[in-house]
């Protein structure tokens, strides 16, 4: 299993603390597992604003994107099973 | 090696709201700009701002800039300094006004007038009936603000240095500040950006504490350069904290949790406010309610498997008010703890929100140091804006609206002067190579191999220690002990490496040289805190009750140099009005 690429990983330095931790915790629990369709979906999902994806990922807001719709339950789990420091 | 040289009328560290504003504000004069911002600059911390900007535009309620400038030295236990308090309030209504023509799209009244909010802290009559001084872009304030700013910074045609991390500052012998050195995390090349200006605009350091509701960039990046040129630090023992944070997580559970009727328990089941606050409970002051948490926890009655937390319970609410009054918070609960709150209590301790010092300026954001007898000598070609800068307007505590306040006004002002100082200085000095090789050798270090402990459980360390030894319970005892744990860290940092040495986005060297200055942060902030032998604002001592401004109203200056404290006076008279004296501060 690779490591997401370091450029990926910088990316995933976001302004809020929830997206840090959300992106953060699926880096270390689901982005390995992601085909290059789902890796491409999720560096257009890295394109979105602090905002957006938040609402995205939290579902108050819903994408048409179906690549990236498939990612939200993905990174939703990640969070909650991560074990925090 | 040849090293790239770029040079700029003035160089900007940190694309937040501050550093862009200063940016947009040069740019439109036509000189020469660059930003250097380690992350692409809309994901600056800026974009988590909810709450909104303070002007005394009176558009809900009568108001003035007087009233504004009131509570401001006020709530900053009047520790802020007063001419510079009352140059931000004065202007606050223009900066507004500015973001409009920007394209910020403020909430609006019925009649199309900017709608404002009343928020805690906010008095009409010099603090008598509530204000609403409060301008606000829905909930995201700060995220309108901010991608209005890089738009029009990309209209103007400012130059980004996107993902570049800034190492030090390039100094002459004389003093004169003459750029950065910065690395290309992409490539990893150095570059030597000189400059006639340099502004640092970095922001906090939230990621001092463990538990904070800062972005992890907030690393306290410009605060570390500039401890490292030789300027103090001023007041970095006063830091912010909600005392409802997800414990180990950071974000905040905001007061409605428990001003809908949750309370707050120990290992025992116990409503341990009862005991801190017979009368208030739950809904005591903030203060009273993070110290409360603390001691639960000190004492052994904390929750969890490290019993380092206590529990913030609504079961009792039911599902029905959980669902439909704190549904923000139910949605925030499930997601990063996986916890929801109409089955289990939600874990929690006080969070860091918000540094109230920072680089000392004066109100036209040039950077000050004492210099014999002289508390404020300005150092030629620097300046410092926003969270990263102590200019000082929050004194000893912030109000809520007053920190995007703070930035958009000192940013403008910063970029006023520089402006001046260009016409008056059209060359650019002879770069100093000492200075240059000095900042190489900084990152040249992080290529040494071999044996030596790791980075990241060297900052969980530090953050452990200064959440244990300087949040929200201090004594002196408790902080002694945190300064000699953080000279040990401090050695062993020394000794730390990495054990990716590649040169293409190498982020594991950033995150190391953001550790080092973490750890010079974190050392200011605990010395000053141990220095300062009274509570005022947000520094509570549990030894030193109460204000004493006979001996301590004045403003701390930390230096790296031995870590060592100096003081300089509180500047308590205005510019045009009279001064507001100290008086026990009650709402």
């Amino acid at each position: 299993m690779s490591l997401p690429d370091t450029q990926t990983r910088w990316r995933c330095r976001r302004g809020m603390l929830e997206n840090d931790l959300l992106l953060r915790a699926f880096l270390e629990y689901g982005y390995d597992e992601l085909d290059q369709e789902g890796r491409d979906a999720f560096d257009r999902l890295l394109g979105y604003p602090d905002n957006l994806l938040l609402d995205l990922v939290l579902g108050r807001q819903q994408t048409v994107d179906a690549g990236i719709a498939r990612l939200v339950p993905l990174i939703r789990a990640a969070a909650a099973a991560r074990t925090w420091e | 090696m040849t090293l790239t040289t770029r040079k700029f009328d003035a160089l900007i560290v940190g694309a937040g709201g501050a550093g862009l504003r200063a940016a947009l504000q040069l740019s439109n004069a036509e000189a020469r700009v660059a930003v250097v911002s380690k992350v692409f600059p809309t994901r600056s911390h800026t974009v988590a701002a909810q709450g909104g900007v303070n002007a005394a535009l009176a558009n809900v309620l009568p108001d003035s800039w007087h009233w504004h400038m009131f509570d401001t030295v006020k709530g900053s236990d009047y520790l802020g300094d007063q001419d510079a308090i009352e140059y931000m309030c004065r202007a606050a209504p223009k900066v507004v006004y500015e973001l409009e023509h920007f394209g910020v799209p403020f909430s609006r009244l019925e009649e199309g007038n900017i709608y404002q909010r009343a928020f805690g802290g906010q008095s009409q009559h010099f603090g008598k009936e509530q204000a609403a001084r409060t301008c606000a872009a829905a909930d995201r304030t700060g995220h309108a603000i901010l991608h209005s700013l890089y738009q029009q910074n990309l209209r103007a045609q400012t130059h980004f240095f996107d993902e570049y991390f800034a190492i030090d500052l390039i100094k002459d012998e004389t003093g004169h500040v003459l750029g950065v050195v910065a690395f290309d995390i992409l490539s990893g090349e150095p570059i030597v950006i000189e400059a006639k200006t340099t502004l640092i605009a970095t922001g906090g350091a939230g990621q001092i504490f463990r538990t904070n509701t800062n972005a992890l960039s907030n690393t306290g990046d410009g605060m570390a350069m500039a401890l490292r040129a030789g300027v103090p630090l001023e007041d970095m023992e006063f830091v912010q904290f909600h005392p409802t944070g997800i414990a180990g997580r950071g974000m905040l559970i905001t007061e409605g949790a428990r001003g809908e009727g949750g309370f707050l328990i120990n290992d025992q089941g116990e409503r341990f406010m009862e005991r801190y606050a017979p009368n208030a409970k739950d809904l005591a002051s903030r203060d009273v309610v993070s110290r409360a948490i603390a001691i639960e926890v000190r004492e052994g009655r904390g929750c969890g498997r490290n019993k380092d937390h206590t529990l913030l319970d609504l079961r009792h609410l039911g599902a029905d008010t959980i669902m439909k009054k704190l549904p923000g918070i139910r949605e925030v609960s499930m997601t990063f703890l996986g916890v929801d709150p109409i089955e289990a209590p939600i874990p929690v301790f006080p969070t860091c929100h918000y540094s109230m010092g920072g680089i000392p300026t004066n109100r036209d954001g040039q950077v000050v140091v004492p210099v014999k007898d002289t508390p404020e000598d300005p150092v030629p070609g620097l300046y410092a804006a926003g969270e990263a800068a102590c200019v000082s307007v929050h004194g000893a505590n912030r109000l809520g609206g007053n920190s995007l306040l703070d930035i958009l006004v000192f940013g403008r002002a910063a970029a006023n002067h520089i402006l001046d100082f260009l016409k008056d200085n059209r060359q650019h000095r002879p770069l100093h190579q000492e200075s240059v090789d000095q900042a190489l050798a900084r990152l040249a270090r992080w290529d040494r191999k071999g044996e030596g402990e790791a980075v990241e459980p060297l900052r969980r360390e530090l953050r452990k220690v200064m959440e244990d030894h300087c949040g929200v319970f201090r004594t002196a005892e408790v902080m002694q002990e945190g300064v000699t744990r953080l000279h040990e860290l401090r050695e062993r940092i020394d000794n730390a490496v990495i054990r990716d040495h590649s040169r293409t986005f190498n982020t594991a060297r950033v995150e190391a040289m953001e550790l080092e200055n973490l750890m010079d942060c974190a050392m200011a902030t605990i010395v000053s805190a141990l220095g300062r032998e009274e509570s005022r604002g947000a520094h509570s001592r549990m030894d030193f009750t109460d204000r004493d401004d006979e001996r301590w109203l004045r403003h701390s200056l930390y230096s790296l140099q031995d870590d060592a404290m100096d003081y300089k006076p509180v500047r308590t008279q205005p510019v045009t009005v009279e001064s507001f004296p100290p008086k026990e501060r009650v709402y």
